[in-house]
């Protein structure tokens, strides 16, 4: 305590000395400049490069990141694209067979139908053809049977009579 | 382990009890023959401090330095800390510096500035090896050694002191604010060393630094905006019968940064090195090893240390107001200036 009192008093501490001011303004600015030539500009360059450098690299490393993401949304987009294509094409395929197959289900539904009718057109005249060859067949022997009765028993009640039971055994036997 | 553990403070005891009274005795021998031969028992004790630590023992060969015995420790201190013509190297001499008189001033060259003019030397060789490296340096390799060293220092001055205090057009004030913070980290750095002597605890040196940082700050002032907008500055954007206060205050407050900074550096950087005298001392007041050895030296080491730290401190601390000194002046009318601006018309 004693010792700083004496230095306060002593008050030289705080005197002026223009020589010490003038040597370190001297002193100062001549280290400022040849500091400046020397040492500062190269190496506030290189600071300066490098920071420009790494923010280049990393605006390169976000600019592909950007670049692979458009790429992966653009192949995802493509991906679904050919996904609803071929699903689409397959639906076609299918309703196209279905349509095809209920085609083909009806055409030969149509055929079967016409064959049937044709058929059947065939057979109602060959009946018919046969019911005509059967009536004429009846009506000789109608006639024949007439004339075999004629010619034994010419009773016109009993023959007639006859004759209606023939025929009527005919269609029965027919039927 | 128990055992040991038993054992070990019977055995600090027993030491103490041995190197005690025996510390006291040399003492004692030491100091009542100090009487007939005065230089024995100061040489001895600076010898004793000697192995302890480099810088007390330094501090404590200046304090040996008075044989009479009749100088007083504030003296000592004082010749320590002061300026003078003579660069002494205690046991081993000293060097007179010349004496240089041109036109009634006195521009010898002494103790402080022979230091600055290590310092500059220092600076110049340090730097011109990293400015070097950094020539045939490309962006794609790494510096190395000192030059990765001293970019640390130059990338925090030029990142977190110039680019955020000043922003926009921090690169003008680059230059000055690394050759301020490595001039005056030099500075300090080198009166830690025993022999040295700290050019930036003399006042002096600390008033032309900051006489810089004041200049540097008007014309970064009037390049920012102009004498009109720089006049503007001083009125603070008040009403206009407000002027005749506040112009006063605002050129007073131009003028009060500067001395801050020159105190500031001045006085932390003196202050350690008195704190440091003193406690080495303290042994030679009280005249005794045990204070030495308990007190002085453990406490002027830890002081030491501490200045260690305050250098790098005050070096950053009066670069930093520097850049926020010129920050302020640039960029101050940039937000600053709208709002007062509509209130003026």
């Amino acid at each position: 305590m004693l010792t700083s009192g004496i230095i306060l008093l002593a008050g030289s501490l705080l005197s002026p000395n223009p020589g010490l001011i003038f040597w370190t303004a001297i002193t100062f600015v001549i280290v400022l400049l040849i500091l400046k030539k020397i040492a500062w500009g190269p190496i506030l360059n290189a600071l300066e490069e490098r920071e420009k450098g790494i923010q280049s690299s990393i605006d390169r490393a976000f600019q592909a990141k950007d670049e692979s993401e458009a790429i992966l949304r653009k192949n995802k987009e493509l991906l679904a694209k050919a996904d609803a294509e071929s699903d689409r094409i397959i639906r076609e395929g299918k309703d196209f067979a279905e349509k095809l197959r209920a085609d083909i289900a009806e055409k030969t539904q149509a055929e079967a139908q016409k064959m049937i009718a044709s058929a059947k057109d065939e057979i109602e005249q060959e009946k018919r053809r046969a019911l005509a060859e059967l009536r004429n067949e009846v009506a000789d022997l109608a006639v024949r049977g007439a004339e075999k009765i004629i010619k034994s028993n010419l009773d016109a009640d009993t023959q007639k009579r006859i004759v209606d039971t023939m025929i009527q055994d005919l269609s029965t036997n027919r039927n | 382990m128990k055992r040991v553990n038993v054992i070990q403070p019977k055995a600090i005891l027993k030491v103490i009890a041995i190197l005690v009274p025996l510390l006291l005795n040399v003492n004692g021998h030491a100091f009542a023959a100090s009487g007939q031969s005065s230089d024995v028992p100061k040489s001895s004790a600076a010898a004793a401090v000697a192995p302890a630590v480099a810088v007390p023992a330094a501090e404590a060969a200046h304090g040996a330095e008075a044989p009479e015995g009749e100088e007083k420790a504030g003296d000592v201190i004082m010749h320590h800390i002061l300026d003078s013509n003579v660069f002494a190297f205690e046991p081993f001499g000293s060097i007179n510096l010349p004496k240089i008189v041109v036109g009634g001033f006195d521009i010898s060259i002494t103790k402080h500035v022979v230091m600055l003019w290590l310092v500059s030397a220092l600076l110049l060789i340090v730097f011109s090896v990293v400015g070097g490296q950094y020539k045939n340096l490309t962006s794609r390799n790494a510096p190395k050694g000192l030059a990765n060293a001293m970019e640390a220092l130059v990338e925090f001055i030029r990142v977190d002191v110039a680019k955020s205090n000043i922003g926009h057009g921090y690169e003008k004030h680059l230059p000055y604010l690394l050759t301020v913070f490595f001039f005056i980290l030099f500075c300090n750095l080198l009166g830690l060393i025993p022999y040295g002597a700290t050019a930036t605890g003399n006042v002096n040196v600390t008033l032309t630094l900051s006489i810089f940082t004041f200049f540097v700050t008007q014309i970064a002032a009037f390049k920012a905006h102009g004498v009109k907008g720089y006049l503007q500055h001083l009125t603070a954007g008040t009403h206009w019968s407000l002027w005749i206060i506040m112009v006063p205050i605002e050129i007073i407050g131009q003028f009060t940064k500067p001395f801050a900074l020159t105190i500031r550096l001045f006085a932390n950087m003196t202050a350690g090195h008195i704190i440091i005298l003193s406690l080495i001392f303290i042994s030679f007041i009280l005249k005794s090893y045990i204070v030495a050895a308990a007190v002085s030296v453990p406490f002027a080491i830890f002081i030491d240390l501490l200045e260690l730290f305050v250098a790098f401190l005050q070096a950053f601390v009066f670069t930093m107001l520097s850049a926020l000194f010129i920050g302020l002046a640039t960029a101050h009318e940039g937000h600053d200036e709208p709002a007062a601006g509509a209130a003026h018309h």
